[in-house]
């Protein structure tokens, strides 16, 4: 178990509702639902998932913490907006599952492997290295995330693509070495810091 | 009635407006009129509604002295301010939306349609030769104070609302202060925006206003021994706990007799009977005493978890307990919760539902309580078992599907209201049958019976109101809120059906109101609800009566009492005009000025039979006037066409119908009649309660004559039409027609 984690279970004891709503972004609108399952209709993946945002913000009000936080589910959502539009007692519900899917990565809970979760992860580092998106190392680390030989499979069946893209030239294959970057790298990755700094402390994970 | 017996002198007005001069002969109507008619003057008139039209009417009425009215032009529900002449019997022969609206168009059904018309017209002036102007009830009354009885929110509402319209009071509490339930509130829940917090009740103030108000005097610690009478002018005893009997006469009675709460202990699966467990009743005393404060058990340690059970015993399929959903209880439990929420915000409170309703503007209240951290948990409790110092609450979580447990510190059952409605009249009824019998234990279960009743009614129908449905007292709680079977008496509040207060307080200044109409109509000889206003009343020849008692059992309401030779005793202001004693009537003798035995029977005798060879058959149509004929006129309306071949006419309602109709129809020939009512049973649209089901009773059994006749039992046939089946009505009737001509022409035909 993360230190942040024990630290918050040690902090809320049961009341996860009260977790969600201190530490979870729009977490404090969870208590307003009222079960009608509207979003859960409406959600056009619904069925991919193993949880619908109904039952799990029964569950939060329910305490049931390790099976929210450890869900697949608000990694699936794809942003459509669909259950704001229609959630009769107007709960920003999508904004509600990215806040749980922060949480969640934060301590650590989240799904090992889960792809969404690390299609984001190489991105944010790809984009703090250099403070700018290197869409050729990106690619290649997509495809390579699940092992060398899976990588080259990638690779082969994308190569028509990448080619088409580099006679179009809106992929240049020198952006392997090094690539370009920010002027002043060193004052993004202190941007960037500090805001998590703010973030951290606005979501009590530091005093 | 006018001692001077006036000379009657007949008129008839044939109209040609709105098309009927482009699609009939209304030469050859007002033809009709005079010479088959005998109407002594007949006028024709292109647009007879029109202020010219209608002079024309009254110059005759001041100038002609004519007295007796017969209009041919558009239905009697059509144009009735231009048609309004009160000083003459009138009749109208339905020519429009009854002939050229439904008949189809084109010169092939130019003869078809003339015959209807002519049809019409003779059976409006063998109609008006029956009837007399209604002069009304010459029994006039005069008190017009009301007795309220039940001193809770609706009977205080009730007494102070009328008390304030400038009408006398007499309000009867049977505890020592005012207030019932709604007094032993410690707040309830809003009925002002923002709607978002637990209201002050307001009770005390109400209390305090209706003791001080001059014209309303309260008598508590009292019931009521005795009613008798009618509509202004009951006689009614108030029973003092000391035992001395106060008589006073009253107008007209509002019943707010309220409700009980279901007994918990009958609910031993959710801890009905442990300690700390408790009704919503209970937890409201909890709060009185907590004052604001911290909210404490009965043993005094605090509440840091309280678990709501809603519909405890209540929307029950399984027949043990409540079936119904008694309606506030959702919006109670949101409203205690925030008891414990507004006293210490750590306070766990969760209320389990199943499906959580808060009418009204409940729903700003329900978002309110989530804000202030009360959870919501859908589900159905399993089991409440006392675990160390407090409560285990098991439950199913029925979004999760999984069992699921909570410990409380204390339980409160939302359980149902139980009306206060006294005496079932239909087993006081079936007691008295069996102890007329004979049987002494009937006897004795009646006097227990008696025992609980609330009004004490002397009528030969039973002494309290009759219940609808789950033992509360009214009679069609959509179409007619407040009217109970019994004229005169107005129930409101929780005895009508479960409700809060906010609903109980706009139920009782609707049954105020009602309660004030009855007196004043009473006092002016005039009918209450439905036919409000109608000046027409029973007129019985008691030379011919056999004692029978038909009139007297199957009157809706009550109307009709016997007095010791067991001749009926009418009793006009009790009476709402529906026909149905002049229906039952074996030797008819029971009539209305304007609505006979007579007044029909002539309309049936009145119409051209064609020959068998015609293959013109006739059907008559009897509807009821309430909901079958405005569906016909509607039909009308949208040009439905239906068959040509039937002959209209209205009743009061179907229990009016007297068999001799039947009988004089297929004997003139016709092949066949068509009964037209209201849905019957226990979901009954019939606005005198239980005419069509009288109608279908008697029919039943006018199978044996028909057969004795040599007709086919198929040739009276009844159906329910409601008031919004105009599309269907015309498919009744085409059916029928088509079915009729199957199977033949009549064969009384040209005996008639």
């Amino acid at each position: 178990m993360s230190e942040l984690n024990q630290k918050a279970v040690a902090k809320y004891e049961n009341n996860f509702l009260r977790e969600v709503e201190e530490r979870v972004e729009d977490g404090e609108w969870v208590k307003m639902c009222m079960q009608c399952g509207v979003c859960a209709g409406s959600c056009p993946l619904g069925n991919a998932w193993e949880h619908s945002p109904q039952k799990l913000f029964r569950m939060i009000m329910a305490g049931k913490r390790e099976e929210v936080l450890t869900s697949d589910a608000m990694w699936m959502c794809t942003s459509c907006y669909s259950c704001i539009v229609r959630c009769p007692r107007k709960l920003p519900i999508t904004h509600i599952m990215h806040g749980l899917a922060h949480y969640s990565h934060r301590l650590e809970l989240a799904p090992k492997g889960q792809p969404t979760r690390e299609l984001a992860r190489i991105f944010w580092q790809n984009l703090v290295k250099t403070g700018r998106v290197n869409e050729l190392k990106f690619s290649l680390a997509v495809y390579f995330k699940d092992g060398f030989v899976q990588g080259i499979k990638n690779l082969l069946s994308m190569q028509g693509i990448a080619l088409g893209l580099v006679k179009a030239r809106r992929l240049n294959p020198m952006e392997i070495i090094g690539g370009h970057k920010c002027r002043d790298i060193g004052g993004i990755q202190k941007m960037l810091a500090k805001a998590r700094e703010i973030e951290d402390r606005r979501q009590g994970f530091t005093s | 009635m006018a001692d001077v017996k006036i000379e009657m002198k007949t008129a008839a007005y044939v109209c040609s407006g709105c098309g009927l001069g482009d699609k009939l002969d209304v030469g050859q109507l007002a033809r009709i009129a005079q010479k088959e008619g005998k109407m002594a003057l007949v006028r024709q008139h292109d647009f007879l509604c029109n202020s010219e039209g209608v002079q024309m009417i009254r110059d005759d009425i001041e100038n002609e002295a004519v007295t007796h009215i017969c209009i041919a032009a558009c239905s009697r529900r059509a144009k009735t301010e231009a048609f309004n002449f009160p000083s003459v019997a009138m009749t109208r022969a339905n020519l429009r939306e009854g002939v050229i609206w439904v008949v189809a168009e084109g010169a092939a059904h130019d003869e078809v349609r003339q015959e209807m018309a002519d049809d019409y017209v003779r059976m409006g002036c063998a109609e008006l030769k029956k009837s007399r102007m209604p002069e009304g009830n010459p029994n006039h009354t005069q008190l017009k104070n009301l007795l309220v009885v039940g001193g809770g929110i609706s009977g205080l509402t009730a007494a102070f609302e009328a008390a304030e319209t400038g009408y006398e009071v007499i309000l009867v509490e049977k505890q020592a202060q005012l207030g019932g339930w709604a007094g032993k509130l410690w707040k309830r829940a809003p009925y002002k925006t923002p709607y978002a917090e637990p209201q002050e009740t307001g009770v005390a103030a109400l209390a305090a206003r209706v003791s001080a108000h001059p014209l309303i005097t309260v008598h508590l610690n009292s019931t009521i021994a005795e009613t008798a009478g009618a509509p202004g002018r009951f006689a009614v005893k108030l029973a003092q706990e000391s035992g001395s009997i106060t008589e006073v006469a009253v107008g007209a009675i509002v019943q707010a007799t309220g409700f009980t709460t279901y007994d918990i202990a009958k609910l031993p699966e959710l801890g009905g009977g442990l300690a700390h467990v408790v009704d919503q009743a209970g937890l409201e005393a909890l709060a009185m005493a907590a004052n604001g404060g911290v909210m404490k058990r009965a043993d005094g340690r605090e509440v840091k978890s309280v678990v709501f059970l809603q519909c405890a015993g209540q929307r029950d399929d399984s027949g043990q307990h409540l079936p119904y959903c008694s309606g506030h209880c959702c919006a109670t439990s949101i409203k205690q919760a925030m008891y414990f929420k507004d006293a210490n915000p750590d306070v766990n409170a969760v209320v389990v539902y199943d499906d959580l309703r808060v009418p009204g503007m409940g729903e700003d209240f329900y978002r309110s309580a989530q804000h202030k951290g009360v959870i919501f948990a859908k589900g159905k409790a399993s089991s409440v078992t006392t675990e160390s110092n407090g409560l285990k609450v098991n439950y199913k979580d029925l979004i999760l599907d999984s069992g699921a447990t909570i410990q409380a510190d204390l339980v409160v059952l939302a359980t149902g209201q139980v009306p206060s409605s006294g005496v079932d009249v239909i087993l006081w009824d079936k007691l008295t049958k069996e102890a007329d019998g004979g049987s002494i234990e009937a006897k004795q279960q009646k006097s227990e019976l008696k025992s609980i009743s609330i009004l004490n009614l002397t009528y030969r129908q039973g002494p309290d109101v009759p219940k609808l449905k789950y033992g509360f007292a009214d009679s069609h709680f959509i179409c007619f809120p407040y009217e109970t079977q019994r004229t005169g008496i107005y129930t409101a509040g929780p005895v009508r059906r479960p409700m809060d207060i906010m609903q109980a307080t706009e139920d009782a200044t609707g049954a105020a109101l009602k309660a004030i109409q009855a007196a004043e109509n009473a006092s002016l000889g005039r009918a209450a609800h439905p036919r409000a206003g109608d000046l027409s009343y029973p007129i019985v020849r008691l030379e011919g009566c056999t004692q029978c008692k038909r009139c007297t059992v199957e009157c809706p309401f009550g109307a009709i009492d016997e007095d010791e030779r067991r001749f009926p005793v009418f009793n006009e202001q009790r009476c709402r005009r529906c026909g149905t004693c002049m229906g039952a009537c074996p030797v008819r003798v029971i009539s209305f000025e304007n609505y006979s035995v007579d007044t029909v029977g002539n309309q049936i005798k009145a119409i051209e039979i064609p020959d068998e060879f015609s293959e013109k058959p006739r059907v008559l149509i009897l509807a009821c006037e309430n909901d079958a004929y405005p569906a016909l006129d509607m039909a009308g309306l949208s040009r439905i066409v239906y068959s040509a071949f039937v002959r209209i006419i209205p009743v009061r309602c179907l229990g009016s119908v007297n068999t001799i109709w039947i009988t004089d129809a297929l004997n003139s020939g016709y092949d066949g009649v068509m009964m037209m009512g209201c849905k019957k049973g226990d979901e009954y649209q019939c606005h005198f309660v239980k005419g069509s089901e009288l109608a279908g009773y008697r029919m039943s059994k006018i199978g044996d004559t028909l057969t004795g006749m040599g007709l086919e039992p198929e040739r009276v046939s009844s159906f329910e039409v409601a008031i919004t089946d105009n599309a269907k009505v015309a498919g009744f009737i085409n059916d029928y027609v088509a079915q009729l001509v199957e199977m033949g022409p009549s064969p009384m035909k040209g005996f008639g």
